[in-house]
């Protein structure tokens, strides 16, 4: 398939006096998703967030492609798309003008292609709202729409499927499966399991805590 | 889903097509110089445009600058002759304090909704996109101090003669306190109600620029030639503009851990 | 292997033993040669051309604001060390050095404000020693308050060495505007002694106050350290061993 891989070795991270992540292994290969289950607190959202790069472990290292990620941040971080709980949204503009703002900082975007994502998650109605207008629902399909058009080979999604109603879920699946289907890595962190077609493609892994 | 074969990229740098999904190759960040200043361009034209659909935000830092400005002759005597003696360090007391209200602006809407956070993922310098929040800052604050100071000054007793020099000094002297400010606000990024610990970390640092710039707005009112201090003043401004961004990112970051 | 003592630094049950080893071979010189300067100093050393008997508050003034500022750079030098390198012991270097100097900023303040209080007449002067070192005290309670703001310490490690790297670069800046500030008006200062160099009996004394305040500061160091690293440590297993009598 591809030399697309994103490995996570013996990682180890500590807030304060809490060891959070104690010595976790995960390897995703291109066409992968792995899934990251746990309760609420065991670190689902810390090693998503070590795992691009915005938290520093203390021990162990992540490499993209055989590479340690610390080596070249930019390049790293030019290469992957990370929705955190809250949709990255700015209240007082509307969706179509977030997703310029969002996405046109990394690369030029046609307006054929922000119509299209748009479409895709079913924002012609509300695409020229301001985001408060919004409900949660509406705001985190606007963040889906600009994930895809990232253009970019990883994912790193924490729980993406929250406030989406049933059809909602399975545009979240079904965009990871396209993703996958292109070569893509894909993280997630859940609670539910993730509507994906590609069973095969799944990976599973379970944070615990201590 | 438009097809990314017809998607007309106007990058022309090589893309390792797979199978739909174009992976940028490994040397495009090299090509971030260029980049890094559109990116620039662009993330001041988004704070220019938040900032006007919340006009009336912008109002409140000249408001404040105007009531501590009139807070002096009232404590003091409202003889123009007593007031104009001290105008320029009036002004420029009043002008630290506004900028200083006005930091709230700069970061902390975009940490609170998380597209700082993407600002720090995107693959872009974080320094250069933060000297573009702080040139929008300027704008949006500095600069309509600059514009409002001889009013400050006149009204404290300086002769209208004095008006380009008090622009001239509070307008290069903003620039200066915008950067520090920028530090400030970067450092306390995760702090509820920093606003006591802010001042007390960024008017110390401010000094100088209230020393030069008061001493400019001083001799100008005084009419006397002024270029010595504005000269110390942009010199103060031109090594806040290379090395506050820098800081500031490097506290965004780790504010973002 | 020449890197070995520096990783070996880096180990927080190292460096509490190495501290608490190190501190009484800086504490007694420290006592000694304080003694020694204050005598030379306060009894032995002539009366000034100028001043008389009271510029002998100088043998504390002086020795305090210098280590004011050498204190600062030290803390902003630690904290570097501890940004780039990940260093948690440097850190808490840093942190133990701001209250030390902190104080000894404080003390310079009040040392200056009793020298120029017979001579100005009132026990404040916008004198630009005087005001460098409020402002330089405004610098360490900024870092001391931005380091307690934070509940995580790692992260108010961090982020207050960023401050403080930013300081030590202002701090000359701040320096030199205060100093330009004060000689557009004028304003003489007092902290200076009449003769244009000291004569010998009077720079002895001085100088013996300077080394012995900087060992001074290295004792207290140590000793703030130990306790820092114990209470950063607090989880780790090596503590309990350490700390029994």
């Amino acid at each position: 398939m591809s030399d697309l891989c994103l490995k996570g070795e013996n990682v180890h991270l500590w807030r304060g006096d809490h060891h959070v992540l104690r010595g976790v292994r995960f390897q995703v290969a291109g066409g992968e998703c792995l899934q990251l289950t746990g309760a609420n607190g065991a670190g689902k959202t810390t090693l998503l967030r070590t795992a691009c790069g915005l938290a520093y472990p203390e021990g162990g290292e992540i490499t993209w492609c055989g590479e340690n990620i610390r080596k070249d941040m930019h390049a790293f971080h030019a290469q992957l798309a990370y929705l955190g709980h809250e949709p990255p949204l700015k209240a007082e503009l509307t969706a179509r003008e977030n997703l310029c703002y969002w996405v046109g900082v990394r690369r030029d975007l046609e307006r054929e292609e922000l119509d299209g994502a748009l479409e895709r998650v079913g924002a012609d109605d509300w695409a020229d709202r301001p985001v408060r207008t919004l409900s949660a629902g509406q705001k985190r399909r606007a963040a889906l729409a600009g994930l895809t058009l990232m253009r970019v080979p990883l994912w790193l999604l924490d729980e993406p499927t929250t406030n989406l109603d049933a059809e909602g879920q399975k545009l979240v699946g079904s965009l990871i499966d396209e993703h996958l289907r292109a070569g893509g890595v894909a993280i997630a962190a859940v609670h539910h399991g993730l509507a994906v077609s590609m069973a095969s493609a799944l990976k599973r892994m379970e944070l615990t805590l201590d | 889903m438009t097809n990314s074969g017809a998607m007309g990229r106007r990058d022309d740098a090589p893309v390792r097509e797979h199978e739909g999904t174009p992976i940028p190759a490994r040397g495009d960040h090299e090509r971030s110089a260029v980049s890094a200043l559109s990116a620039a361009r662009l993330m001041l034209a988004r704070d220019l445009k938040l900032a006007f659909r919340k006009r009336s935000q912008l109002v409140q830092p000249l408001a404040f600058f105007a009531i501590v400005t009139t807070l002096f002759p009232l404590g003091v005597s409202p003889e123009l002759t007593r007031l104009r003696p001290m105008a320029a360090g009036v002004v420029w007391a009043a002008a630290l304090l506004s900028s200083l209200l006005a930091l709230e602006l700069l970061f902390r809407d975009d940490a609170q909704d998380g597209t700082l956070e993407q600002y720090a993922l995107c693959g872009r310098s974080l320094t250069w996109l933060l000297a573009a929040k702080t040139a929008a800052h300027w704008l949006l604050t500095g600069l309509p101090l600059a514009l409002m100071a001889p009013l400050a000054g006149l009204a404290l007793g300086a002769p209208t003669a004095a008006v380009p020099g008090i622009v001239a000094s509070v307008a290069v002297g903003t620039v200066a306190l915008s950067l520090i400010g920028a530090i400030g606000a970067a450092l306390t990024l995760g702090i509820r109600r920093s606003g006591a610990l802010l001042s007390l970390l960024t008017l110390p640092l401010e000094i100088p620029v209230l020393i030069f710039g008061a001493r400019a707005t001083e001799l100008a009112i005084d009419g006397r030639a002024y270029g010595a201090p504005l000269q110390l003043l942009a010199a103060l401004a031109v090594l806040g503009l290379t090395l506050a961004p820098l800081a500031a990112a490097a506290a965004v970051r780790i504010n973002l851990e | 292997m020449a890197w070995t003592w520096f990783h070996r630094l880096a180990s927080p049950p190292h460096v509490y033993r190495l501290a608490g080893r190190l501190t009484p071979w800086l504490a007694w010189p420290a006592a000694v040669l304080i003694v020694a300067g204050l005598i030379g100093g306060l009894v032995l050393a002539p009366p000034d051309y100028q001043q008389g008997d009271g510029y002998r508050i100088l043998y504390v003034h002086a020795p305090s604001a210098w280590m004011s500022l050498m204190v600062y750079t030290t803390m902003a030098v630690a904290a570097a060390i501890g940004l780039i390198w990940r260093m948690k012991v440097a850190h808490a270097v840093a942190a133990s050095c701001a209250p030390i100097g902190a104080s000894f900023t404080f003390a310079a303040l009040v040392t200056g404000s009793l020298w120029g209080a017979p001579m100005w007449g009132t026990y404040w002067q916008w004198d630009p020693r005087l005001t460098s070192e409020l402002i330089l005290l405004f610098l360490y309670l900024g870092y001391m308050g931005l380091r307690s703001a934070f509940d995580d310490v790692q992260r108010a490690d961090r982020v207050s060495a960023v401050l403080a790297i930013v300081g030590v670069v202002n701090v000359p800046i701040i320096h030199y505007s205060v100093i330009w500030w004060n000689s557009l008006h004028q304003a003489p200062s007092v902290m200076r002694l009449g003769k244009p160099t000291m004569p010998l009996p009077m720079l002895v004394p001085l100088l013996m106050m300077l080394l012995g305040f900087t060992l001074f500061f290295g004792a207290l160091l140590l000793v703030r350290l130990r306790g820092e690293v114990l209470s950063r440590e607090r989880a780790a297993s090596w503590i309990s061993e350490a700390v029994r009598p």
